[in-house]
C-alpha cells in the first residue's frame, strides 16, 4: 500500500494554483461583521449605571462623570421644578487589558458600548493604549 | 555501553510550549524517561475564584488557545447544574456545532505539526492552509478564530442564521474533499509510514493502565470517547461512530484522528438539518446555588475533566481543571522507553500535547537554585511552619 512521492502531482498541481495567502498590511483584511474588535462609546445614552464595570473580566473599562457637564436647565415659567438634565459620562478603555469578549457590550441596557471592527490596536506607545471616550 | 541523561526541553525547537523531559540514554535508544511540569503555570485556578462565574467564563478560555470551547463548555455545565437551568436545545445544538468545529481545526492542526515534526512539512502547508475554512466557520459563527467566547450560562451568546448554515455547509464540503486526499496521504506516503509505523507503542494493557485518553487511547484500541460513553449536548442525538484502530503507534493516532475528521463533518451536517427553533439562551441569576458538580467533556485531545464548588455566592469556591494531556503523561514515558532518540518529537507530538492546559497545579520549592516537588504531607508540614512563623497556629486544626 506505500507509494513512493504520493504528495508529488498534488505539489504539482499547487504550481498553477491561486495564491493561499494575502498581502496583509497592504491588502486590507477583512473581518467578519460580528467580530468583536475595539469597543466605541457613546456618550449621549450612557446613563452611568456601571454595569460595563462591574461585568467586565479584565477591569478594562472605568466610567467617570465628563469634566463638562451640560448646563443646568432653567426654572420653568410656572415655578415648578426644571426637568433635571441627563448627568455626561465619558469612558476610559485600557486597550491592553481588554480581551475582547463584548461581555460588556451585551451588558449595556443602553447600547452605549458598541463593537466595532477595528483590530489594528498594536502601537508602539503605551499611552495611545489607553483611550478616553468623551 | 554507558548511560548518558539528558534533557529535552523546556526550551526545544521540537516543542511547542515548555515541558523538560528526562531522558536516559544508551546510544541513540532512550531507557528511561520522566516528565517534569510546571513551565506553563499561570494560577488560574486561584485567579476563578475571585472572579464571578460569569468572568470565569472567559478566564477558563483561557486555559488553552486550541479547545478553548471545550474548557468552558465542561465548566459552564457545572454552573447550568449547580443552577438548574435547563438549556434550550438550540443553545444545545449550537454549543454542539462549535464543538466539533473546534474538534476540525484541532486535528487539521494536530496533522500538520506532525507533518512537521516528522520532517514532511507539505503536508503541514497544505493542512494548515484549509485549516483557514474551518477557522473562518468560527469566525463567521462566534465572532473570532480562537477564543470564540461563545457561551454564555444558560446558553450562547450569537445565532446562527440560515446564510451561516449555507456557508458552513460549503465549507465543509471543501474540508470533506480535502481530508479525504490526507486518508489517502497518511496511508501511503513512505514518508509518513517509515516515521509513524511502530514508533512509540503502547500496547492496549498499558494505555487502560495508564488512564491514556483520546485518540492516544483509541489509537489503541481502547474504545473510550465521552461523547458516546456518557453522551452530553445532543450527541445521544446524533449518529456517528467511534473510531478506534489498534496499531498501537503513531501511525494508529493519525489514522484515528484522520478518520474522526470525517466523523466530526457528519455531526456539523447533522447539527445544522437538526438546529430546533427557539430561544438561545435562558435568564441565570447571578448567585449560583451552593454545591459541588463534576462534568466530563470529550475535548479534541480526549476527556477533559472540570469540578466546582459554589458557596451560594456570585464567584465560585472552588474549579479544578483535569485537562487531557495531564492525562496522557503517564503514557508517553512507556512510549518513549526503547525508543530512538529522533523519534521523540514524534511520539510527544503524537499526543498533541497542550502544556497551557496541563500546567496549572504543580509546586515547586525553588531555595537553593534546587528544584523540588512537594508531596501532600511535606507539603502540610510546611504550610502549617509557614503560618507558625507568622503567629498563627494551625497545629490543632
Ligand atoms: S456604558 Fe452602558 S453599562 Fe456602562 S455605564 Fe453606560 S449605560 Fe451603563
Ligand atoms: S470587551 Fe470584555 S474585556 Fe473588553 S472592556 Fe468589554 S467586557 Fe471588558
Amino acid at each position: 500500500m506505500q507509494k513512493p512521492a504520493r504528495a508529488l502531482f498534488e505539489v504539482l498541481g499547487h504550481l498553477f494554483k491561486k495564491k493561499a495567502t494575502s498581502n496583509y498590511p497592504f491588502e486590507k483584511a477583512v473581518v467578519d461583521a460580528r467580530f468583536r474588535g475595539r469597543i466605541a462609546f457613546e456618550s449621549d445614552t450612557c446613563i452611568g449605571c456601571k454595569m460595563c464595570v462591574r461585568v467586565c473580566p479584565a477591569k478594562a473599562i472605568e466610567i467617570i462623570l465628563s469634566a463638562e457637564q451640560p448646563p443646568a436647565p432653567a426654572p420653568a415659567a410656572d415655578g415648578t421644578a426644571p426637568v433635571p438634565v441627563k448627568k455626561k459620562f465619558d469612558c476610559i478603555m485600557s486597550l491592553d487589558r481588554c480581551i475582547y469578549c463584548s461581555q460588556c457590550v451585551d451588558v449595556c441596557p443602553k447600547k452605549s458600548l458598541i463593537s466595532t471592527q477595528d483590530f489594528e490596536l498594536a502601537h508602539t506607545d503605551r499611552k495611545t493604549l489607553k483611550r478616553h471616550y468623551k | 555501553m554507558s548511560k548518558i541523561t539528558i534533557p529535552l526541553g523546556p526550551q526545544h525547537p521540537a516543542l511547542k510550549e515548555p515541558v523538560n523531559f528526562t531522558l536516559v540514554l544508551e546510544g541513540e535508544q532512550i531507557s528511561g524517561s520522566a516528565v517534569n511540569l510546571g513551565y506553563n503555570h499561570r494560577g488560574i485556578e486561584k485567579a476563578a475564584e475571585d472572579r464571578t462565574f460569569l468572568q470565569d467564563i472567559y478566564l477558563i478560555e483561557r486555559v488553552c488557545g486550541i479547545c478553548s470551547h471545550s474548557h468552558t463548555t465542561c465548566y459552564i455545565t457545572c454552573v447550568e447544574e449547580l443552577a438548574k437551568a435547563e438549556v434550550p436545545e438550540r443553545a444545545k445544538a449550537i454549543r454542539t456545532l462549535v464543538g466539533e468545529l473546534e474538534r476540525v481545526h484541532s486535528h487539521l492542526l494536530w496533522l500538520g505539526i506532525a507533518g512537521y515534526e516528522m520532517g514532511f512539512e507539505t503536508l503541514f502547508m497544505y493542512t494548515w492552509r484549509d485549516r483557514e475554512q474551518v477557522l473562518d466557520c468560527l469566525e463567521l459563527v462566534s465572532g473570532n478564530r480562537v477564543h470564540y467566547g461563545i457561551n454564555t450560562i444558560g446558553g450562547v451568546r450569537r445565532d446562527i442564521t440560515p446564510g451561516q448554515k449555507a456557508e458552513i455547509l460549503k465549507r465543509v464540503a471543501i474540508l470533506e474533499e480535502r481530508t479525504k486526499y490526507y486518508v489517502k496521504l497518511g496511508t501511503e506516503e513512505a514518508t509518513v509510514l517509515a516515521r509513524t509505523r511502530n514508533v512509540g507503542l503502547l500496547p492496549h494493557d498499558v494505555a487502560l493502565e495508564r488512564g491514556a485518553v483520546g485518540p492516544t487511547a483509541r489509537a489503541s484500541a481502547v474504545k473510550r470517547d465521552v461523547r458516546k460513553d456518557e453522551p452530553y449536548l445532543i450527541y445521544d442525538k446524533l449518529d456517528f461512530n467511534l473510531i478506534t484502530h489498534n496499531t498501537n503507534d503513531v501511525f494508529g493516532r493519525l489514522v484515528v484522528r484522520v478518520l474522526e475528521l470525517v466523523e466530526s463533518y457528519k455531526i456539523i451536517r447533522q447539527v445544522l438539518d437538526y438546529l430546533p427553533e427557539g430561544p438561545i439562551a435562558v435568564k441565570v441569576p447571578a448567585k449560583i446555588a451552593p454545591g459541588e458538580a463534576v462534568n466530563r467533556y470529550e475535548a479534541p485531545r480526549g476527556e477533559d475533566f472540570h469540578y466546582l464548588k459554589s458557596n451560594g455566592t456570585d464567584k465560585p469556591e472552588r474549579v479544578k481543571v483535569r485537562a487531557p494531556t495531564m492525562a496522557n503523561y503517564p503514557s508517553v514515558s512507556y512510549m518513549l522507553d526503547g525508543g530512538y532518540l529522533a523519534d521523540v518529537p514524534m511520539v510527544i507530538a503524537a499526543i498533541d500535547p497542550c502544556m497551557s492546559c496541563t500546567d496549572r497545579a504543580m509546586v515547586y520549592d525553588n531555595k537553593a537554585g534546587k528544584v523540588r516537588v512537594y508531596g501532600w504531607d511535606e507539603l502540610r508540614k510546611y504550610g502549617i511552619e509557614h503560618y507558625k512563623k507568622r503567629g498563627v497556629d494551625f497545629t490543632k486544626l
